[in-house]
């Protein structure tokens, strides 16, 4: 490989790792909490979908952040009433979300197909190794990924409202004697799950994309969620995670560009396949590393 | 207690019609909120599906891979394990039914077709494989690694379709050859319906006997049901977990095989569109009862008749009617818990 791939490769992961990097944080929370939520392909549908119409109706892009991350939560509170207060299946839940995300996206979003819209103002960075140089473009989103990591970071292992939440996901019974407030907690991952992708949506759409076309977001919520399992349920871990995914996809469109043959296909296969070889590298560490109660309806009575 | 069963019976069934009823109406608000006419829409589709053979017969069509992608998640269910993956699994079993007919082109119909059948069993079977070792050995719960899984061979068929298999003739459209007229599968004249269907109905029945009629059926039960008490009544647990898991692989590996050779006649990028995703949702919805998981598909291909309509009569992007099917869901969901605190 040469230098000049390696760079232009690098330059591309950033817009690519930005929005997976939002989504994941998010699912990381509503993890921790002992919630697993599938439907985060719907919620960053809807969000690209309000950001872009938001944007068009505004003519301001931060309106359109702004209206994707309302969006977002807004979708997360209906998988919040059916998981928290129903008690409901949250494999099921999670995909009824994705299919009213589909639904939500595509009845936003059809005004909108083909219209360009204006995107993020951005600034070009000139980044150059020795003589190969390479164009990044930085918007407020991508400045903001890494210091949201520290944040959720912070939230969930350095202050008592994190400690509560985790003591949710790992045993509900025995925060809810200690008095947390699980519904309230469970509310608030949730919700913050619902931000934060609806934020990723809106990254896609008005920094990548700068159009709609249903079901643009391509499965990054699924990968978000297979990145959550690769990170360990770690905020941190998850920046290093989002950059190898964004990567391999800014690597693809790299070696297409350059008319190299390797196939589409098997590239768009890495981030599934990496999740899945690294699975048994980490064994029984990886499953403790899982919040235990991830995905059981509390069982108590408050 | 019979009297007590039929009544809890028609006061079950009762509720699940207002649910259903509450969610057609919730979308009929949202499409009267965008500006369309849902009582118009509803009509048309109830015409359709009732008043014409070609929508009454789309319906069985569709019903088909339902059938077969809900039992894909039914079965595995039946031993406590949650298979997400019946979307992918029903690409593998196109993609390896689309590689026994094209090898094997020459072949009569009456080998063919078997062999397509049994190779679409085995492809979607070995999707499991990972997934229920994973699962047994205690490396990573199977619901996820099975949907991870959903994503990778839609690709592979993509890399068919583009690369070694792309047909000569369709130089536009990326898609396979033509099979030959032996690895069809029989189609009813002037409609869509199929002989796949048949194999939905014996997957069903045999479903039906094993769970209740068998030993195996009563040991998945007991697996199901506490997986540490069958372990020292001594039974295999983790061999019925595989087993399970990838017999419920192969029956959606069926089903695309079914899709490939009756309704394409090749192997297309878009082999479903979306059936594994709803079939977990007809399972989830239907429970054990294989009465349940025909009713259950009969209203998710109405409602995917319904989308239809809008598309064709009042410009709506089709996936809008995933909005009513998430509706129906979100309705069952939250209603659950009512019911678990009568019980």
């Amino acid at each position: 490989m040469s230098t000049a791939l390696i760079v232009a490769t690098l330059a591309a992961s950033v817009a690519a790792a930005t929005s997976l990097l939002y989504a994941t944080l998010g699912e990381i929370v509503g993890e921790r909490a002992g919630v697993i939520n599938l439907g985060v392909e719907g919620m960053m549908l809807v969000g690209a979908a309000s950001a872009c119409a938001a944007t068009t109706v505004t003519g301001n892009p931060y309106c359109g952040v702004l209206a994707a991350a309302l969006a977002g939560m807004a979708m997360s509170l209906v998988f919040a009433y059916a998981v928290v207060d129903c008690g409901a299946n949250q494999l099921a839940s999670g995909l009824s979300l994705l299919f009213l995300g589909l639904g939500v996206s595509a009845l936003v979003g059809k005004p909108y197909v083909g219209a360009i819209v204006h995107g993020l103002p951005s600034v070009s960075l000139q980044t150059s190794f020795g003589e190969v140089s390479a164009a990044v473009s930085i918007d407020a989103l991508v400045v903001l990924a890494l210091p949201a990591a520290a944040l959720v970071a912070w939230l969930l292992n350095a202050t008592r409202w994190g400690l509560q939440l985790r003591a949710v996901g790992e045993n509900p019974l025995a925060a809810f004697a200690a008095g947390c407030n699980r519904r309230r907690l469970q509310y608030q991952a949730i919700l913050a799950g619902g931000l934060l992708s609806g934020v990723a949506g809106a990254h896609i759409c008005l920094a990548v994309t700068y159009t709609w076309a249903e079901g643009m977001t391509a499965g990054r919520g699924f990968i978000a969620i297979a990145l959550v399992m690769f990170a360990r349920w770690n905020p941190w871990a998850a920046i290093a995670g989002a950059l190898v995914f964004g990567g391999a996809e800014a690597l693809q469109l790299q070696l297409q560009a350059r008319g190299l043959d390797v196939s589409p296909f098997f590239m768009n296969m890495l981030p599934y396949l990496l999740t899945l070889a690294v699975l048994p590298l980490t064994g029984r560490a990886g499953q403790l590393a899982a919040p235990a109660a991830l995905g059981r309806p509390f069982a108590g009575v408050e | 207690m019979r009297l007590d069963a039929a009544s809890m019976y028609v006061t079950a069934t009762a509720r699940s019609l207002v649910t259903g009823l509450l969610a057609f109406a919730a979308f009929g608000l949202v499409l009267l909120a965008a500006g369309k006419h849902p009582l118009a829409a509803y009509a048309d589709t109830a015409t359709f599906v009732l008043g014409s053979l070609e929508g009454f017969t789309e319906l069985f069509v569709r019903m088909g891979p339902l059938v077969m992608t809900a039992l894909a998640v039914a079965i595995p269910a039946r031993v406590g394990l949650f298979n997400i993956g019946g979307e992918g699994q029903l690409y593998m079993g196109a993609l390896c039914a689309t590689g026994t007919a094209l090898a094997l082109a020459a072949c009569p119909s009456w080998l063919l077709l078997p062999l397509m059948a049994a190779s679409g069993f085995a492809g979607g079977a070995a999707w499991t494989l990972l997934p229920a070792l994973f699962r047994v050995k205690r490396i990573a719960n199977e619901s996820i690694t099975t949907m991870l899984l959903n994503y990778v061979s839609p690709l592979l068929v993509g890399y068919m379709i583009f690369g070694p298999w792309r047909s000569p003739e369709s130089a536009s459209y990326p898609q396979s050859p033509q099979f030959a007229e032996g690895a069809r599968l029989a189609v009813l004249g002037g409609t869509r319906l199929h002989a796949g269907l048949l194999i939905a109905v014996a997957c069903l029945a045999m479903y039906t006997y094993v769970l209740h009629r068998t030993r195996w059926g009563l040991e998945m039960r007991a697996v199901g049901g506490n997986p540490d008490a069958a372990e020292h009544l001594g039974l295999q647990v983790r061999r019925y977990m595989i087993v399970c898991m990838a017999i419920g692989g192969g029956v959606a590996g069926l089903a695309g095989m079914a899709e490939v050779s009756a309704i394409q006649g090749r192997l297309v990028g878009e082999v479903s569109p979306g059936y594994g995703y709803v079939g977990f949702l007809v399972a989830w919805l239907a429970g054990p009862s294989a009465w349940r998981i025909v009713a259950m598909a009969f209203l998710f291909a109405f409602v995917s008749s319904v989308g239809d309509i809008l598309q064709i009569t009042q410009g709506v992007p089709f996936s809008v009617v995933n909005i009513l099917m998430s509706a129906i869901l979100f309705s069952v969901l939250c209603g659950g818990k009512l019911r678990t605190k009568r019980q």
